[in-house]
């Protein structure tokens, strides 16, 4: 009898009463919701709908995270200024100039090619740049000598396109074409949020293969696993780093585009939420792996869209939605508990970090 | 001759560079808004000296590359470079000329343009331009060319007479207060020094360095050549003046300086905590601003006079119970997270940092702890019936706290827990199998982290008299981590060392406004391309700096 207690693992249980707490409390908040039922179905469809458009943008960003994290195991902390940097430049020189011209409305998707074209060029600049200057010259350093230097570089670009372009919040133009609902399953879905969806989707698709077929992604993945056996084998490493941070910057430059168009302005400091949220996406799919990310942002944008009203609403909780970002936590929480490696990824973390 | 092509390629690449940062650094709003600001009063301002900055410093890089006896060449090249930086800075002149460049760039004023060109045409001011920028660039490339028995002087004269121009506010307040306004004056004007005074005090500085090179045994040298009992009596006696000046350190500083070393202080405490569980644990926390804002909460709550406070208690009964409510929460966050690793660690502990500041700023717990409005009406600290309610006082009672966690950190390094911690910083799995208990190790780890984290929230809730939520965003974590990396990580005077630089130096550069974030987000880059292991490394990371870069260029050869 004795041995049997001295053999409980208290950690376990521990955490066991942890996860059945929080369960508990999730199945007793849904429930009571539904019963209470303050939102009609066309809401809670508005909500998913919302969350998806969100969780895309999440995961167009949270790729970036990965790929760098795959090749170089850092967290590339100044990601979310790639995803600023290119659609606040765009807007200012493009998208407004070009709405009070009048070519907007006359060349819509012309008009949105170029700015989409735009923003990635300078995200792919701002993050080559940084790769060679921040990051290339600290690769054999300890572990968390570049993870310092991105901090650093995101502050700078941050304060560099302030002093650039202004402090002020500067509205992103409507598009003429993307306005408007369209029916879906019995309801109205906006038009903004499907072109959202639909890109994030192509791209994820597009990334995906191109990695997984071409010559490069197969560099890049040689050099994700091992930098001296691929340098070996005549695979340029700086090469192959420099697109992967280019590619995950691409990503983010077209991120921005689509968060521009869905909430309509941009703002020096708008990288920062966003870039935070698709690092936790990152994780929650489990960072280092594609399909991963796309997960973990689609997971993360529902749970942060529905949550709050599903989960908190019939707990009597005032002003649920404030808390959003509380549940997104605590669903990383609880899922790296349950899996310490993410939703879909490798038992890779165990032996690297 | 291909030499030769290579040699101009290069050029030109540095040259275009340095004027591409030139222009930067134009756009951005920087030139124009310290071209009000003097730097020595009416011979420079600060505008300039950022504008000239970058022509100068690549001037003197590519000097250094070319061969020593190759002088002409060098000055060559450093005229070269001069007059390339001034190329982008031209176009953007004209540029201006055409387009309202304003409606854009927020920065590209008349006035800039105006200094750009000195008050000239375009025409004009752009050949005035070019020949000020190869003059800079020759000088700069020149200075390559001096025996470094001059050039060190020299290099160390200019360092002290810009720091000094640069914190002329500061300085000249102190001066005054010790001094009178007469001295004041013949010293600075306004904001920047006097151009005589720069210039005696450029010349003392080079003239004190130049001495010092003949005479190089330092203090140090000194004291280690004694014999091992005098060494004992002098290390003591430089403790002792070290003791004293930290006691009397208030009184020297003046109060705006005091409040900046109590901030320093503040920084320090968290610094201290997260060094043992970052540093000595190897457990890298993002959300360590979480027990910051429980202590500071715990504090709030039970001294505030306010509606929300029970204010039963004194500063000094609520510390304990701050402390306490903080090691708490260390150990509570910390059971969830023991079984994860690396950076699945960093992005929960994140989480958890966020969890708390957003549960702080909702209406849930709104009735508590006052939501968004915060807590108001925390009294000072008193001693008996004196509040210690002015910087210069609390300085002692944050002198305290940090000698405390200092010397607890100092003797726990070395300790048992200490050197169970540095195993399992090393290998987790060699760590558990050699017997040590992950999980009494690592919760210890965060509940000590999280103790002194706590008493430094309490000290601030108790500063500020009132605490907010958004005081603790994640940003004070990543400047805590900041610190203590760039300091040297699980080193304790790095602490003390990456507080003075990262917290000290931007609370000093206030007049910089919204570049100082720009100049701290650089001056983390350029610290840790230059220092990687951190300005005062532990002997234990230096060491293995050391190994590891032997072995890579053992792999090079």
């Amino acid at each position: 009898m004795r041995q049997r207690f001295q053999d409980i693992d208290y950690l376990g249980v521990v955490l066991w009463l942890l996860r059945t707490g929080i369960i508990i409390l999730v199945i007793w908040g849904s429930v009571a919701t539904i019963i209470q039922n303050p939102y009609s179905s066309k809401t809670w469809m508005d909500f998913i709908v919302f969350g998806v458009a969100q969780g895309s943008l999440y995961a167009l960003i949270a790729i970036g995270y990965t790929l760098v994290y795959g090749v170089l195991f850092m967290i590339n902390f100044a990601h979310s200024e790639f995803f600023m940097s290119g659609i606040f430049t765009a807007t200012i020189l493009l998208a407004n100039p070009m709405k009070a011209s009048g070519f907007l409305d006359s060349h819509p998707f012309v008009g949105l090619g170029l700015i989409t074209i735009t923003a990635i060029i300078v995200s792919v600049a701002i993050a080559l740049l940084t790769e060679r200057v921040a990051y290339r010259p600290l690769r054999k350093a300890p572990r968390l000598v570049p993870l310092i230097t991105a901090i650093g570089a995101s502050f700078f670009w941050q304060y560099f396109f302030r002093g650039l372009f202004g402090s002020e919040v500067k509205p992103f133009p409507q598009i003429e074409g993307l306005i408007g609902k369209i029916p879906f399953l019995g309801t109205e879905i906006l038009i903004n949020q499907v072109v959202v969806i639909v890109v994030a989707i192509i791209m994820l698709i597009g990334l995906y293969i191109f990695v997984m077929k071409t010559k490069i992604g197969k560099s890049i993945r040689a050099v994700a696993e091992d930098k001296d056996t691929a340098a070996l084998m005549g695979i340029d490493v700086d090469r192959a780093i420099s697109i992967t941070f280019a590619m995950g910057a691409a990503m983010a430059g077209i991120a921005g585009v689509l968060y521009a168009m869905v909430f309509r302005q941009v703002h020096f400091f708008m990288g920062f939420i966003p870039g935070i949220k698709a690092f936790t996406a990152a994780v929650l799919g489990g960072i280092g792996s594609i399909p991963g990310a796309a997960v973990g942002g689609f997971f993360l944008g529902m749970f942060e869209s529905v949550g709050p009203s599903l989960f908190l609403q019939g707990l009597g909780i005032p002003a649920p939605h404030q808390l959003k970002d509380v549940i997104a936590f605590t669903m990383l929480v609880l899922v790296l508990i349950f899996r310490p490696q993410g939703i879909l990824g490798e038992r890779l973390a165990e032996k690297k970090a | 001759m291909r030499e030769k092509q290579n040699t101009l390629k290069i050029l030109l690449k540095s040259g275009l560079l340095s004027g591409v940062i030139a222009l930067s650094v134009s756009m951005i709003g920087m030139v124009g808004l310290f071209s009000q600001r003097d730097m020595i009063a009416g011979v420079l301002t600060l505008g300039q000296l950022l504008l000239f900055a970058s022509p100068a410093a690549f001037a003197y890089l590519e000097a250094v590359k070319i061969s020593k006896d190759d002088w002409r060449k060098g000055l060559l090249a450093g005229l070269f470079i001069g007059v390339l930086s001034a190329i982008p800075l031209i176009i953007l002149v004209i540029i201006s000329t055409l387009v309202n460049l304003r409606q854009y760039f927020v920065s590209v004023s008349d006035t800039l343009i105006q200094i750009l060109t000195f008050n000239q045409d375009v025409f004009l001011g752009s050949i005035l331009l070019i020949l000020v920028m190869a003059f800079v660039g020759l000088i700069a490339a020149g200075m390559r060319y001096m025996p470094i028995k001059y050039r060190h002087p020299i290099f160390q004269g200019l360092i002290w007479t810009f720091g000094v121009s640069l914190f002329s506010e500061v300085l000249s307040e102190r001066v005054r207060s010790f001094f009178g306004s007469f001295i004041t004056k013949i010293m600075f004007k306004s904001r920047a020094t006097q151009p005589l005074f720069a210039i005696v005090l450029f010349v003392f500085i080079a003239g004190i360095t130049y001495w010092q090179q003949g005479h190089k045994s330092s203090i140090k040298d000194f004291i280690d050549n004694q014999p091992p009992k005098k060494k004992r009596q002098y290390q003591l006696i430089f403790l002792g003046i070290g003791i004293l000046i930290l006691i009397i350190l208030p009184l020297i500083l003046g109060t705006y300086l005091s409040e900046v070393i109590n901030n320093v202080g503040l920084y320090i405490l968290m610094g201290l905590g997260l060094n043992i569980v970052v540093g000595f644990a190897g457990l890298l926390d993002l959300g360590y601003v979480a027990f910051f804002a429980i202590g500071a909460y715990t504090m709030a709550v039970l001294t505030s006079e306010g509606a929300l406070g029970i204010s039963a208690f004194s500063f000094w009964a609520a510390l304990p119970f701050c402390v306490a409510a903080s090691v708490s929460a260390g150990i509570l966050l910390g059971i969830p997270v023991l079984r994860m690793r690396g950076d699945y660690l960093a992005i929960v502990t994140l989480g958890f940092g966020e969890i708390i500041r957003i549960m702080a700023n909702s209406d849930l717990l709104k009735p508590f702890i006052g939501g968004a409005q915060g807590i108001l009406q925390i009294p000072k600290p008193s001693i008996g019936n004196i509040v210690l309610f002015k910087p210069g006082q609390l300085y002692y009672v944050i002198l305290i706290g940090v000698l405390i966690a200092a010397y607890i950190s100092w003797r726990l390094r070395d300790s048992r827990l200490g050197r169970q911690w540095m195993a399992m910083r090393e290998d987790e799995d060699v760590a558990e199998a050699m017997g040590i208990n992950l999980v009494n190790t690592k919760l210890l780890a965060f509940a000590i982290g999280a103790g002194f984290s706590g008493l430094s929230g309490a000290i601030f809730a108790s500063k500020l008299t009132s605490i907010f939520p958004h005081s603790f965003n994640l940003l004070i974590s990543i400047n805590v981590l900041s610190l203590i990396i760039v300091g040297g990580l699980g080193s304790i005077p790095g602490v003390v060392v990456g507080a003075a630089i990262l917290v000290g130096l931007p609370e000093l550069l206030r007049e910089f406004k919204e570049y100082r974030l720009l100049m701290y987000g650089g001056l983390l880059i350029v610290m840790m391309l230059a220092k990687p292991e951190g300005f005062w490394p532990s002997t234990i990371q230096k060491r293995e700096l050391h190994a590891f870069q032997e072995s890579t260029s053992g792999n090079d050869t």
